[in-house]
């Protein structure tokens, strides 16, 4: 298939699922009120579900996904490696540990951005400490070991929080946060959001013709006048801003940047830079389509979407393994 | 026209000298096979003259800016990662990431895949294929790049026969437009017959450096490798062939 052809059908899949999304919900109403009143006319009570409640889910779900699926992309890439996710960095333990004190220390509570504002601190605090510990010259285990000391620092820092926590409905929210939902963000969020967004989608996807070169190794693609340093500090910023706002808003959603990334990446010919837009699309279209599902399957039970995408999600993963066991891989 | 010079360049590691004072200028329609036994620093001169690897001295390749150098040399590292599975003719392509996007892409490539044989395979995944099948793949990749200096880490080993005379054959004709390739090699019959120069390495400096037949001379061999051998030249072109071991030592 045609990249053009991909990335249009792929579009085309966003475009379904985000006016499913728009369209259910457990107001149950029909399309006919709903239409008109996401551009704000008819019924006052309707309009304010459709723009407020339903439009911002939406528009979150495209823009969670779309930074999950991109930002696996890319790490991917970089460290040539079909098994790394975004979380490797440690943004997202490091923006969940943010939202965790937001939430503890009453500040989400107190003010309307808090939590989000708190977690995004969380995660600038981890690029910072990620890029003063694997030193500026370019390789990529550096990178990794940083990463992964970072959100193991982060998740025990997490725990202990929990664990000292006097206040049990403090701890169950936070528990219930860090499952990961877009139930009930406003438009605020996504303001919150998308200049985060447009920042780490247009570094990351600058990097496509980098991450090409970097398949044939570090030396070559030097050779090829690649620039590590510069190549790594665009991905580490891209990735933690994109990973950053994807937790704050919608807490921990797992599974999405591993395996969109691998489902998407034999259409597109393997090639890293094609599989950056198809990711991000493919992330989107994802989702959408599981924030719909937890609607859809349990709607008084308040289900929550990390839940859904880790259950569907492993199993799914196991069975990419299953498969490529079978081509000796 | 020089497209390398190298001056005194130097590459220490953890205090040890592993390439001392290197001294060398590669000029266009030069066939240059560097020779060495392992650990001679052979790699080490070949990363260093091309800036991948921090050194004192001057390489005139290092000092220039990345993009710039890469339109001037294209290089073929030692270790033949190909981390993805692209198909042959868009891993060949890859060597057109210097020159920006250009209509002399396509017939770049077209040519790099011709002159290595890979015309069945372009279509094939490129992880999917044999040791030697890659091999030929990424040298077709740095010939796509169309500089006027090659440099190649071990490019033929790995290969079957018939590909090891085809690449020598088609780096020699490359020396033979005016362009300039510097490879190291351990097959010392493939460079006595096929290079313009030899470079001997030895404990990270130059122990010889000429035409084939004045630097395979039965001293050198001795002293660097160890080793004798039959050197002629015949009907046929030069015929080297290396026959035993000198130390006692060695199992």
């Amino acid at each position: 298939m045609s990249q053009r052809l991909l990335l249009g059908a792929l579009s085309a899949l966003v475009l379904a699922l985000f006016a499913g999304s728009v369209l259910i919900g457990p107001a149950g109403l029909g399309p006919r009120d709903e239409v008109p009143a996401l551009f704000g006319r008819g019924d006052d009570l309707i309009a304010m579900v459709m723009q407020e409640i339903r439009l911002p889910r939406a528009i979150l779900g495209v823009l969670l996904g779309a930074s999950l699926g991109l930002a696996g992309a890319a790490i991917q890439g970089f460290l040539r490696n079909p098994l790394a996710e975004p979380g490797l960095i440690g943004t997202s333990a490091s923006a969940a540990l943010g939202a965790v004190l937001a939430i503890q220390t009453g500040l989400a509570a107190a003010m309307p951005l808090g939590l989000p504002l708190a977690a995004l601190a969380g995660a600038l605090v981890s690029v910072l400490l990620i890029l003063l510990l694997a030193g500026s010259r370019g390789g990529a285990l550096p990178l990794i070991l940083a990463g992964i000391a970072i959100s193991a620092l982060a998740g025990a820092a997490t725990s202990l929080v929990l664990n000292l926590s006097p206040n049990p409905f403090a701890a169950n929210e936070i528990i219930f946060w860090m499952m990961g939902s877009l139930a009930d963000r406003s438009m605020l969020h996504v303001w919150m959001t998308l200049p985060f967004f447009a920042l780490g989608a247009g570094l990351l996807l600058a990097c496509g013709r980098g991450l090409d070169a970097l398949t044939l190794g570090e030396d070559t693609a030097a050779s090829m006048g690649l620039r590590m340093g510069r190549l790594r500090l665009a991905l580490v910023i891209g990735v933690a801003a994109l990973v950053g706002s994807a937790t704050a808003v919608a807490g921990a959603v797992g599974f999405v940047g591993l395996v969109v990334p691998h489902l998407l990446r034999r259409a597109v010919g393997a090639s890293p830079s094609r599989l950056l837009p198809a990711s991000a699309l493919g992330g989107a279209a994802v989702v959408l389509a599981a924030d719909i599902a937890v609607r859809m399957l349990a709607p008084g039970r308040d289900l929550k979407l990390g839940v859904l995408t880790a259950l569907v999600g492993a199993p799914f993963f196991l069975h990419l393994i299953w498969r490529t066991r079978g081509d000796g891989a | 026209m020089s497209l390398l010079t190298l001056q005194k360049l130097t590459v220490a590691r953890h205090g040890r000298a592993v390439l001392n004072g290197i001294d060398l200028t590669v000029t266009g329609g030069e066939f240059i096979g560097l020779l060495g036994p392992n650990g001679a620093g052979k790699t080490t001169l070949l990363r260093a003259a091309l800036g991948l690897l921090a050194h004192g001295g001057h390489s005139s390749l290092a000092a220039l800016p990345a993009g710039e150098r890469a339109r001037r040399a294209a290089f073929m590292a030692q270790g033949r990662d190909i981390a993805w599975p692209l198909p042959v003719e868009r891993l060949v392509a890859l060597g057109r990431t210097p020159h920006g996007r250009s209509p002399a892409d396509a017939p770049a490539v077209e040519r790099a895949i011709a002159a290595l044989g890979l015309e069945p395979l372009r279509h094939r995944p490129a992880t999917e294929l044999s040791g030697g099948e890659q091999a030929r793949a990424l040298i077709a990749r740095m010939l796509a790049q169309e500089t006027p200096l090659l440099v190649a880490d071990e490019p033929v080993a790995g290969l079957d026969p018939a590909a090891q005379i085809k690449v020598m054959q088609v780096f020699a004709g490359i020396a033979g437009q005016g362009r300039a390739v510097l490879a190291s090699l351990h097959d010392l019959g493939m460079a006595a017959r096929h290079c313009t120069r030899l470079i001997l390495m030895d404990g990270g400096r130059i122990a010889a450096d000429g035409p084939p037949e004045q630097v395979l001379h039965a001293g050198n061999l001795a002293r660097v490798f160890g080793i004798t051998a039959w050197f002629a030249a015949t009907p046929q072109g030069p015929v080297f062939q290396p026959l035993d071991i000198l130390t006692k030592e060695l199992p």
